[in-house]
């Protein structure tokens, strides 16, 4: 027995997820998984982990407190978001490896930018599998603890003990924050669309009115429909852009159902769902359109940077942090 | 390949194989062929497919395979005619349209002009054919409703339904295996487990099966209900 972490405050919206649930749309599943794919790998290759398989908790802007319920230290992680993480109440920074002593806390409250935080342990949590995944679809009940979001006093279990590494602070260049347009490939129902409507949308500024799991909603400039708005319902991909019959864009995210019955304009490439992820309600996106091959481009340069996170690593700033516990 | 197959992107990592815009059984064959062959002749780098009414979506690695090379390989594929592929299974569901499993039924019967009595004959009178999966974990989408039973879907949604729910709305209907709040009418109850997340795969009925519902009461309910607690099959092949 490796131990837990005890959760001793889950603010709203903290799940496990690891990389997804995938070979399960044909049945109507949801691959769920992390809605910054960056951040949560980040955090895991932090630590040595499997960049997709082992489980982290996604905190949200509800934040979370943790109670190291171990007997030996446990490496964790987190990072993403622009949160600020506290050890028993002293600053560790907003992205770091700690080694999280025996009845140490840690806890993390959200900054001025973004959504979505990684914590992330060494070996990942070893909460249930479920299709395959531990990743928590809420609306659906699957995965995670009992397929819902974290609560206070829900125990962690750890699936391995130790601590691999020594403390440090994760200086990854690719989370910090960029406004530059969020890239789209075109389709699969583009030509649902006027020349004038692409025009707009690719030629304007939208404000996020609204987000969750599944979907962000924003506002701007109306896109109209040069065929109608129902389809008969084929697949979703992560990223889409739908235009339903309010003509506002709908991006479906990380809980987006398999399969979908508005015409989808564009998706939103691999590379910057994370950046739009991270968007908070009343900020701003442009668009740009490219190729699929750009897109994949992107994606690999991307990755590759993720990749490299080991070489992100820094001696920690803040005082060693030696022998039990601070007074 | 067909004559009028489009392949349209759906980002970098997905990609649309699409037959036709119309709900059509002839669609929904060739959707179940490049499905089968698919599976037949794996293609590195593909992770998933999903079908739909009339296309199948691809969803791929795009680390391992562009969308072009993976356009290139579907069309070099040897696609047999749905005469060469398993038959089809046919399923007989039980499905209780008594209170408290019919929450919808009168509501409806009022709506169309029809009792509710013969509201639930025509729903289990007819045949389906399972055409996709969709929108939440085990939602059957079917076609085959009787043409009296339209309806158009509630201007608002309504709370959730229970699993096993029989739904129906813009002239469709579905099973509705896991509880979620929907814009549907719920017609009646199977107390069959259509959707089981602990098994793998999660469903037994797929795509090109057809389905026909028992009509039971509620005590029948009751009981199937048990053995299906009990892991005892309640959903039945036809001979």
């Amino acid at each position: 027995m490796a131990g837990a972490l005890r959760i001793l405050r889950a603010g709203f919206g903290a799940t496990i997820q690891d990389g997804g649930r995938y070979g399960q749309r044909r049945y109507g599943v949801t691959p769920a998984g992390p809605m910054d794919w960056r951040a949560f790998r980040t955090a895991n290759l932090a630590l040595g982990n499997h960049a997709e398989r082992a489980a982290a908790v996604e905190v949200s802007v509800g934040g979370i407190e943790v109670f190291c319920e171990t007997t030996t230290p446990v490496g964790v992680a987190f990072c993403g978001g622009d949160f600020s993480w506290r050890r028993d109440g002293r600053e560790v920074g907003s992205a770091a490896r700690l080694i999280l002593r025996p009845g140490e806390k840690l806890a993390a409250s959200p900054g001025t930018r973004g959504v979505f935080a990684y914590f992330a342990v060494s070996g990942g949590f070893a909460t249930p599998v479920a299709l395959g995944s531990r990743a928590t679809h809420t609306r659906s009940g699957i995965g995670g603890i009992d397929g819902r979001m974290l609560r206070d006093g829900d125990l962690l279990p750890l699936s391995a003990s130790g601590w691999p590494f020594g403390e440090a602070r994760i200086a990854a260049p690719w989370l910090n924050r960029d406004s530059a347009p969020l890239r789209v490939v075109l389709g699969p129902q583009d030509d649902y669309f006027s020349a004038a409507a692409l025009n707009a949308f690719f030629g304007a500024e939208f404000r996020l009115t609204a987000g969750d799991r599944m979907a962000y909603r924003l506002d701007g400039p109306e896109i109209a429909h040069a065929r109608g708005f129902n389809i008969v319902s084929d697949g979703v991909a992560l990223g889409a852009v739908q235009i339903a019959g309010d003509k506002k864009p709908l991006i479906l995210m990380a809980d987006h159902p398999p399969t979908g019955g508005y015409p989808k304009l564009a998706h939103v490439v691999r590379a910057d769902i994370g950046r739009l992820a991270q968007l908070r309600p009343g900020e701003t996106c442009r668009f740009q359109p490219v190729s699929a091959e750009e897109a994949r481009t992107a994606l690999l340069a991307c990755e590759s940077e993720v990749a490299a996170t080991a070489r992100h690593l820094h001696p920690l700033q803040s005082a060693p942090h030696v022998g039990g516990r601070p007074p | 390949m067909y004559r009028e197959t489009r392949f349209l992107p759906a980002g970098e990592s997905a990609l649309v194989v699409e037959f036709g815009e119309r709900i059509d059984p002839a669609l929904n064959d060739q959707v179940r062929a490049l499905d089968r062959a698919l599976a037949a002749n794996p293609v590195a780098g593909v992770l998933e497919t999903v079908p739909t009414y009339r296309s199948l979506t691809v969803h791929f690695d795009p680390r391992l395979l562009s969308s072009a090379a993976l356009v290139e390989r579907i069309q070099s594929l040897e696609v047999a005619a749905p005469s060469e592929e398993r038959l089809p299974r046919q399923w007989l569901i039980p499905v209780c349209y008594e209170p408290p499993y019919a929450e919808d039924l009168s509501e409806v019967a009022t709506a169309i002009g029809l009792s509710a009595r013969r509201v639930a004959e025509l729903h289990a009178g007819a045949t389906y054919r399972v055409y996709m999966y969709g929108f939440a974990p085990g939602y059957v989408f079917l076609g085959g409703l009787p043409a009296e039973l339209a309806i158009s879907r509630r201007p608002t949604p309504r709370p959730s339904v229970p699993a096993g729910a029989m739904l129906i709305a813009g002239g469709q209907a579905l099973i509705a295996s896991t509880p979620m709040p929907t814009g549907w009418y719920n017609l009646g109850c199977t107390p069959a487990v259509i959707f089981d997340w602990k098994q793998n795969p999660p469903a037994s009925i797929e795509i090109g099966d057809t389905v026909q519902f028992e009509p039971i009461d509620a005590a029948q309910f009751a009981t199937l209900q048990q053995a299906a607690a009990q892991g005892r099959p309640v959903v039945r092949r036809k001979a």
